[in-house]
Parts: C-alpha cells; sequence; structure tokens
C-alpha cells in the first residue's frame, strides 16, 4: 500500500502515454480501450443514488475509505465517458482524500481532453470530478470525527 | 438525376457562400453542419441586418419623434408585416414578437390559462412534445387544477389520431400540438386536430418550431387560433420569435407580463391597456433581432418555401437510405410524412460515443433526449443521434456523415 504512486505522478504517466498519439483517432481509441478495462461495478450499486447527473449518460459511482485512503468503482452506459471515469480512478483511487480534494487536474489539458470539462449539458467529466471530491471530502471528515 | 437538377436550380453552392460559418473548420476538418433542428446558420443577410441597425438606427420605438426612432420602428414594424405574409395571418395585429417559441406557449397558458380554465377543465397535448409544450401546461394546470390528457403514438412516432378523438370530450378546453416533432421530424395531423378541436369547442396552439422553416404555413387555412416560432430556426437570430393569435381570442385575453408599451394610460387608480399587439409586448422589444428576423424570412421566401422543401425531401430520402445500410442502425421515426430529420439508433452504441466522436471529425448532430424526455420513454431508448438538414446541407455532407459512423463504429468495435 505505501508504494502507491502520487497523484502527480500518475498524472505525468498519462500524460506521457497520450504524448506517444499524434491523431485523435489514437487518442480515443485508447480512451475506449481503458473504458474497456475498468473493472466491473457490481449491478447493485447502480442505483438511484450512485448516479452522477450528466445529461446523455448514466454514470454510477461508489467508494470506500481504507486505512486513510479511498477507493472508488465506477461504470457508466457510454464508452467515451467509461475511459475518462477509468482515468480518473486511475488517478484518484488508492489516495487520501486530502491529496485528492487539492489536486488541479491540469493533466486533462495536457493531453487534450480539456473539451470533456467544457460546460456544457452533455458533459460529466466535470460532475464525475466533482463528485470524487466530494466523497473525498466526505470521508475526511468523518476521519476527524 | 433530380437531385442534381435541383441542386443546380437553387443553386446550393451559392447559397453556402452566404453562410460564413460554414467556410470554418472544426478539429481541422470542415465543417458539416447537421444540427439545423437546434438552431440554423445565419445568411449574411441576417448578420448585416444586425449590424445595420446598431450602426445605423439604433433608437427605441414606437415613442420617439426623431429620425432614427422613426427609422427604427419603420424596421421593426416592416418585420411584423413580413412575418404576417410568411405565415398567411390576416392582420399584424395578430402577430406577437416574443423570445421564441418557448415563450409564445407560456405567454399562451400564462395568459388565456389563467382566465379561462376551471378545475376539471382538460388540456391535450401529445408524446411528441418537447418540454416546452408540457412544462408551461403542467405549471398552469397545477395553478388550475386542470387536467393533461396526452395523445399516444405508435412505435413508429406517429401521432394516433383515433385516440386523440377519445380523449377529445366536452371537457377539453384547449390542444396544444406541436406540429412536427423535433426529435423524430414526423408530421402531425395538424389540420384534422385543429378542425375536431373546434368542433368540440377547444381552443387549438400548434407549436411550430420545427415545422415554420420546412412546411408552408398559413394559419387562416390551418384555422389554428395560436401559433408559435422561433426566429433562429428560420435562419434567424436568436432571442426572437413569433406568437400569432386569432384576434378575437388575444383581444379576451389578459396581458402577459405588464410595463412599458402594453399600456395606453398608467394612474395609481387603475391602468388600461394598449391595442393589439402591443397588449402582449410589455417593456422595449429586441428590436435589432425583429428587425434582422425580417432578412432571414425574405431569405426563405426568395429561394422559395416549395423548392426548398422539394430539395431537403432529396436530402431526406437519400441520408434515409444510406443510414439504413449501416448495419446495427435503426431510424426511429421511419414515417412516410416527415420533414428533413432522421433521428437514429446503433445498436450497443450510446449516442453519446457518436456525438464525441463524429465532432472529432468535424461532425455536427444532436445527440440525446432533444428536450422530449417523456418521448424516450416511451420509445424505451436514453436518446438518440439526430441528422438534420437545412438549405445550404449536400449530398456529399450526408456521405461524410455515413462515413463518419463507419469509424465510430470501427472506433468502439
Amino acid at each position: 500500500m505505501t508504494d502507491t504512486p502520487t497523484i502527480p505522478a500518475i498524472e505525468e504517466e498519462i500524460v506521457e502515454e497520450f504524448s506517444l498519439f499524434d491523431n485523435w483517432e489514437d487518442k480515443y481509441e485508447y480512451l475506449i480501450d481503458m473504458g474497456k478495462k475498468l473493472p466491473k461495478l457490481e449491478d447493485a450499486h447502480k442505483k438511484e443514488e450512485n448516479k452522477i447527473r450528466g445529461c446523455q449518460s448514466t454514470v454510477w459511482m461508489v467508494s470506500e475509505y481504507k486505512d486513510g485512503k479511498i477507493f472508488y468503482k465506477a461504470d457508466s452506459d457510454a464508452m467515451i465517458v467509461k475511459g475518462l471515469i477509468s482515468m480518473l480512478i486511475r488517478v484518484f483511487s488508492g489516495q487520501k482524500p486530502g491529496e485528492i480534494v487539492a489536486a488541479d487536474m491540469k493533466f486533462i489539458d495536457d493531453i487534450g481532453m480539456s473539451t470533456h470539462l467544457a460546460q456544457t449539458r452533455s458533459n460529466g467529466l466535470r460532475s464525475m470530478i466533482k463528485q470524487m471530491k466530494l466523497d473525498a471530502m466526505v470521508w475526511a471528515s468523518k476521519e476527524k470525527n | 438525376m433530380e437531385t442534381v437538377a435541383l441542386q443546380n436550380e437553387l443553386d446550393i453552392y451559392s447559397i453556402r457562400n452566404q453562410f460564413p460559418i460554414l467556410h470554418r473548420e472544426v478539429k481541422g476538418k470542415p465543417l458539416v453542419y447537421l444540427d439545423n433542428a437546434a438552431t440554423s446558420q445565419k445568411p449574411s443577410v441576417v448578420i448585416e441586418a444586425l449590424t445595420n441597425y446598431y450602426t445605423g438606427y439604433n433608437a427605441n420605438i414606437h415613442r420617439g419623434i426623431h429620425t432614427l426612432a422613426e427609422e427604427a420602428t419603420a424596421a421593426f414594424e416592416a418585420t411584423r408585416e413580413c412575418a404576417r405574409q410568411f405565415i398567411g395571418a390576416s392582420s399584424t395585429d395578430e402577430i406577437i414578437f416574443t423570445r421564441g417559441t418557448t415563450e409564445g406557449i407560456n405567454l399562451v397558458a400564462s395568459s388565456w390559462g389563467r382566465a379561462n380554465l376551471q378545475p376539471g377543465d382538460e388540456i391535450i397535448i401529445s408524446t411528441l412534445e418537447h418540454h416546452s409544450n408540457i412544462v408551461p401546461w403542467q405549471m398552469i394546470a397545477a395553478e388550475k387544477g386542470a387536467i393533461i390528457k396526452v395523445v399516444p403514438i405508435t412505435d413508429d412516432g406517429e401521432f394516433i389520431y383515433a385516440a386523440f378523438e377519445q380523449l377529445l370530450t366536452a371537457k377539453t378546453k384547449f390542444v396544444s400540438l406541436v406540429h412536427v416533432s423535433n426529435a423524430l421530424g414526423v408530421i402531425n395531423p395538424v389540420k384534422k386536430v385543429i378542425d375536431a378541436a373546434h368542433a368540440a369547442g377547444a381552443l387549438v396552439l400548434i407549436d411550430g418550431a420545427q415545422s415554420s422553416v420546412h412546411l408552408d404555413i398559413n394559419v387562416q387555412e390551418l384555422d389554428c387560433d395560436f401559433f408559435a416560432f422561433s426566429g433562429h430556426k428560420v435562419y434567424g437570430p436568436t432571442g426572437v420569435g413569433v406568437l400569432f393569435g386569432k384576434r378575437t381570442v388575444l383581444e379576451a385575453m389578459p396581458p402577459y407580463q405588464g410595463g412599458g408599451e402594453m399600456i395606453r394610460e398608467v394612474s395609481f387608480n387603475g391602468t388600461t391597456y394598449n391595442d393589439l399587439p402591443y397588449k402582449f409586448e410589455a417593456g422595449t422589444p429586441n428590436i435589432a433581432d425583429v428587425i434582422a428576423l425580417k432578412a432571414a424570412l425574405d431569405f426563405i421566401t426568395g429561394l422559395g418555401k416549395a423548392k426548398i422543401a422539394r430539395y431537403e425531401d432529396i436530402l431526406l430520402q437519400y441520408a434515409t437510405a444510406q443510414l439504413k445500410e449501416i448495419p446495427g442502425l435503426r431510424i426511429i421515426g421511419d414515417t412516410a410524412h416527415k420533414v428533413s430529420v432522421v433521428s437514429f439508433i446503433i445498436e450497443g452504441i450510446h449516442p453519446q460515443d457518436i456525438g464525441i466522436l463524429l465532432d472529432n471529425q468535424g461532425i455536427a448532430v444532436r445527440t440525446g433526449h432533444h428536450c422530449t424526455q417523456p418521448l424516450m420513454q416511451r420509445l424505451g431508448i436514453p436518446g438518440t443521434s439526430r441528422a438534420s438538414f437545412a438549405v445550404y446541407n449536400t449530398i456529399d455532407e450526408i456521405d461524410a456523415l455515413v462515413k463518419g459512423l463507419y469509424k465510430v463504429k470501427k472506433m468502439l468495435a
């Protein structure tokens, strides 16, 4: 558990991976591939209270807290969104709440995926990050009490 | 080939040249704009009309006696006359400027509904309605204790007229029906509905947001009591729309909003209201966009609505045939009476993925529920992808869409 890389280290890794691609097709195929590799979320978790509201696709997310670290699991009915969640889980899962809350997420811009952060109603990435950070805050406050 | 003949007759390429935005690139590819049912692009004449107003004769209308005010008032009222002709109304008194179709429906629901609905009265809408023709009625129904009845549709998205006849009773006070479904493009039998509703003593509003750009509209022939449409879907500016209302009905309705322009005389003991149409136009209106709307309507009339419709129908038929060739693709609303809108789903692929991956190829379509959640629930799908064509679209662009979809399928396989 102690050798989980830090958030900036994982972000750097992802930026490096994406830098190998020089066209959008490869980038998105990589993202889609990440989506396909996302560990399954049990159907029992796919309920209303675990939904993150986006206009077009549905995202379910749950988190648990173990030994001072947060672990996320999620799924979506849309593949690209699934890829984006998979990437976020890679960055955040297994990290300490304070570090998750503090993460600036600049790497999303660096890999050319910032269009998914645009504030259109179709977008889920912004709400996913927000929900992950909110979960981290909740776990952090429970820890204090 | 009729296609080529029509493309030449309408001179599609010179039409395209009148739309500056069509020359831009998206993600390094030429823009293929197929989201016209959401909003159409604007020809230079519309953009110039806006600029000319602000650079040449910007002034508040109807009150000033100076030259600029007179010029602005004349241009503003010229649009009213143009809109009257565009939908075949008998008088400009029946043409009210709004912010768009949504505001037109809200105006009627609020003003007519508040004055006329009683507990137990019924309002009929259909499963095909846009949220804009559902929520205003739900709001006024909740306030007045009225009941909303919904006409069902077939699996293909066709309005079931027999079911409408059954819902239509002495309790029915109002029917509010979309002319053309924004999500599917299917055309509703509005004339039959209007006649039947009138025979039952109910008034009818036609939501013309989608029909006004594609179909020839004559509100006198239709005999509807209200007809609402939006400027931005008829090649005009955003933030402006038209509500037609029959004079006798409008006269009996209380004002929608209070303020300047809509009054005759104000005192603290009471206020008298202005005549039609000004009674329903409180405050300084959207002068610039109303003026530019005339350029848009003239653009359509200049080309000829019938010619445009014939050309768009060819685009529709071609797109329908080509899209059906794609394995796993199913067209939703594949009916005989449609405007140039194709809504589809591809088995195993979420519409959002289609939208994102087409956008990366420079192709703009709409994906999602199209603000018709009850319709999507009825059809048992989360949403669709929708390609909608305007007069400036081409066969080549449909080929680009089809090629783009094959790429989407390959990437997600």
